[in-house]
């Protein structure tokens, strides 16, 4: 059943722009759009479950150029659950395999009369190629290791709803920095939403260099986590290095596991996420990943909400621009 | 015999310390010599206000041809030249088939004769097909022209290999052009600077120590072998350090570098405009500094352009997939001037002398002077002149340029080479 669509207004006017590449970019203000936006996408619909037609008759094309299974079904559902139409992309099935650029597949697409494009790509900066290239919004559903917007607002959002603020929240996020989406768009929403934000890992995988910008680097979960509000235990991206970064998984998670013992130093209401797919024994153990204290299964909930307020507001924006 | 008299300009050769207002006088394609009077000529060209210098060489040229003519060819490749001021020109060997043959040395020869632009000189393979596993016939490709010898697009990757050529090549004297980058540390697909904005934008990076490293080992190998070793297209303020130090110490060891080097940092790279590609990449401000410290105090004693053309195609992709490079013919000379003249870096003399006789004598060629009796080549430089640079206008086949739209003040307004009006605005 449909919920009337004057529930909803039209998008902030503090709102204007027609694509969501990164997190670095956004003010305070235009992050709160898109948590309160997305909180009110989710009481309007029930968790998420019901449709809130609010962009019929658009369509948005998800390409895909790198595997997917929870991001790719979220942005879908999002889009399904605002009234608009889909169309799925998969590289594997299409002519990047017979030497087409990736440019030239996306305007092929376009052309085919699409609003908006939802970009995952093994390498930073498509989702920008493809917005200097195309008519249409595009958002970034994750670039190499560089940003994955909505994922590190949904995460931010789930401490929100926890927590009331991020400001004054000790937050790290553990493991594989390096080479994670998820930690970079984490940082710049954290910083500028008023967090501390710790990163946690061994030194072949957390750059010294992140103190620049404000943020504490150790190497020594023990050490850090009896000051910690949150963890983000982001999973070893191995798909992504050229070499192993540490001896042994097993010394991996002999050193950066969040297990029961590990737990028993935390502080009580600790939160835990991890951004998924989780490698159960490797950064997380299983009786913690299920545990009272994990939130893994609201991230996902959350991340329909959020993607859900990303296509309004990047969809409503390009529609000011064309009027 | 044909006569030319440039006129009037500011003449700046610093091969042979000149600095000042005269006439220069051409015969039959050569330099007669300075303050000929006014007279009777074949063509009298006017370079009142203009600066008049020995014919810029570009030490550092990929021309693509054989094998990548839809990039560039040694026709537009050598217009291209001609149109950023340089009369002479040393390609480098890595086309298809790379240049390890006497054979592919004269069909370089033949085809820059047949352009009729500037003059080309050849820079052959170190090692045969450019594997870096045997060396080239380094003792024909010497007779056949070949005026120095680089496996570059790679490093000479093999130290006992690098050793060798050093050797060999010291009996000709002929330099090793050698591109410093540890494999090892570039390979986990490293394709910018490493450094914070690498960091931030989650690209692989080519740290600066891979480039400090090679540049070490050449420097020690020369002192092994007594050969010559040019450390290419320097980037670091490590690597500037390095050759410092080893001039210091006595080394014979030269450096080059390139404007991009000298202009852009790896800022840039946030755009993720594949133009900004290139290796070694753009570093860091202080890398920039050092190399504009190393360029006053001549550690670094040639400016060059390592011109890359590249198709737009294949520029137009992920920043992982394009390839490294830039076009830099036409962009070279008004950047040496906006970057380090007008600043104050280097005075006008200084940085012709980096795009003239030094150059001329790392590689051992009759060039980059107006001495009475030399090759009639000379660039004619507007220092006024406004412009914009729109790389549609460019000679060369390819556009892939980071500095589209930049106004410069000041380039080439005429090349001569040989006597003979190669370019003219």
């Amino acid at each position: 059943m449909s919920l009337d669509v004057s529930e909803i207004g039209s998008i902030p006017s503090a709102w204007t722009r027609r694509h969501l590449l990164g997190l670095e970019d956004l003010s305070v203000e235009e992050l709160n759009i898109l948590l309160d936006s997305a909180e009110m996408f989710k009481e309007a619909t029930d968790d998420c479950t019901r449709k809130i037609p609010v962009l019929t008759g658009r369509t948005c094309a998800n390409l895909f150029f790198e595997n997917s299974t929870r991001t790719r079904l979220s942005f879908s559902l999002a889009m399904r659950r605002l009234g608009g139409d889909t169309l799925d992309f998969a590289s594997g099935s299409s002519s990047m395999s017979k030497g087409e650029t990736v440019i030239d597949t996306a305007k092929n697409i376009e052309a085919m009369g699409i609003d908006l494009v939802v970009c995952r790509h093994r390498t930073p900066g498509v989702p920008h190629l493809l917005a200097n290239n195309l008519n249409c919004s595009v958002i970034n559903a994750g670039d190499g290791p560089h940003e994955h917007p909505t994922q590190g607002l949904l995460d931010i959002l789930t401490i929100r709803q926890q927590r009331g603020t991020l400001a004054g929240l000790t937050v790290a996020l553990v493991g594989d920095i390096q080479f994670s989406r998820t930690a970079r768009s984490n940082i710049w929403g954290l910083r500028k939403l008023g967090a501390h934000v710790i990163l946690c890992g061994p030194a072949t995988l957390v750059s010294p260099l992140w103190r620049e910008f404000g943020v504490e680097i150790s190497h020594n979960l023990d050490d850090i986590l009896p000051r910690c509000d949150v963890l983000n235990l982001l999973r070893i991206q191995f798909e992504r290095q050229s070499t192993r970064p540490f001896p042994s998984v097993r010394e991996y998670a002999h050193l950066y596991a969040m297990n029961r013992q590990r737990m028993d130093r935390a502080k009580d209401g600790v939160l835990i996420l991890a951004p998924g797919p989780i490698n159960r024994g490797v950064e997380v153990t299983t009786d913690v990943a299920d545990g009272p204290h994990s939130l893994i299964l609201s991230q996902v909930t959350n991340g329909l909400a959020v993607r859900m307020a990303a296509l309004w507001l990047v969809c409503g924006a390009a529609a000011r621009d064309s009027e | 015999m044909p006569t030319t008299l440039i006129q009037n300009g500011r003449v700046i050769d610093p091969s042979q310390d000149v600095d000042r207002v005269t006439n220069v006088l051409l015969r039959d394609g050569k330099v007669v010599g300075f303050d000929a009077p006014s007279g009777q000529y074949d063509q009298v060209i006017d370079a009142t206000g203009k600066i008049v210098t020995p014919g810029l060489i570009d030490m550092h040229v990929h021309l693509r041809e054989p094998g990548r003519e839809e990039d560039e060819t040694i026709a537009t490749g050598t217009a291209s030249a001609a149109a950023g001021g340089f009369t002479s020109i040393a390609c480098i060997p890595n086309t298809a088939p790379p240049i390890d043959t006497q054979a592919t040395v004269e069909f370089i020869q033949h085809q820059a004769a047949r352009a009729g632009h500037c003059n080309v000189f050849v820079v052959a393979c170190v090692s045969k097909n450019r594997e870096g596993k045997e060396l080239a016939e380094i003792g024909q490709l010497v007779e056949a022209g070949a005026v120095a010898f680089s496996d570059d697009g790679a490093p000479v990757y093999d130290a006992e290999l690098m050793r060798r050529a050093l050797e060999y090549c010291s009996m000709f004297d002929k330099p090793i052009l050698n591109h410093a980058e540890v494999m090892e540390l570039t390979r986990g697909g490293g394709m910018m600077h490493e450094g914070i904005v690498s960091l931030l934008l989650g690209l692989p990076g080519m740290p600066s120590a891979a480039e400090d490293v090679m540049i070490g080992r050449d420097i020690a190998l020369m002192d092994v072998t007594g050969g010559r070793v040019h450390v290419m297209h320097i980037s670091t303020a490590g690597g500037v350090a390095l050759v410092r130090q080893a001039k210091l110490a006595g080394s014979r060891v030269t450096t080059e570098i390139c404007p991009h080097h000298f202009t852009l940092t790896d800022e840039c790279l946030r755009t993720f405009d594949s133009n900004y590609k290139m290796s070694p990449p753009l570093r860091s401000r202080l890398d920039v500094e050092a190399c504009i410290e190393g360029l006053i105090d001549d550690t670094i004693e040639v400016i060059c352009t390592d011109h890359a053309p590249h198709a737009l195609e294949k520029k137009m992709q992920e920043i992982d997939v394009a390839p490294f490079g830039i076009v830099g013919l036409e962009t070279c000379l008004p950047l040496t001037i906006s970057q380090l003249i007008e600043p104050g870096h280097l005075t006008w003399s200084q940085a012709v002398k980096k795009l003239t006789i030094n150059p001329a004598r790392i590689l051992g060629v009759d060039k980059g002077t107006l001495k009475p009796g030399a090759d009639a080549d000379v660039t004619i430089i507007d220092p006024n002149l406004e412009w914009t640079c729109d790389p549609q206008q460019f000679r060369s086949k390819s556009k892939n340029s980071p500095f589209a739209g930049w106004e410069f003040t000041g380039r080439a307004v005429m090349t001569l080479v040989g006597g003979r009006t190669a370019f003219r605005l």
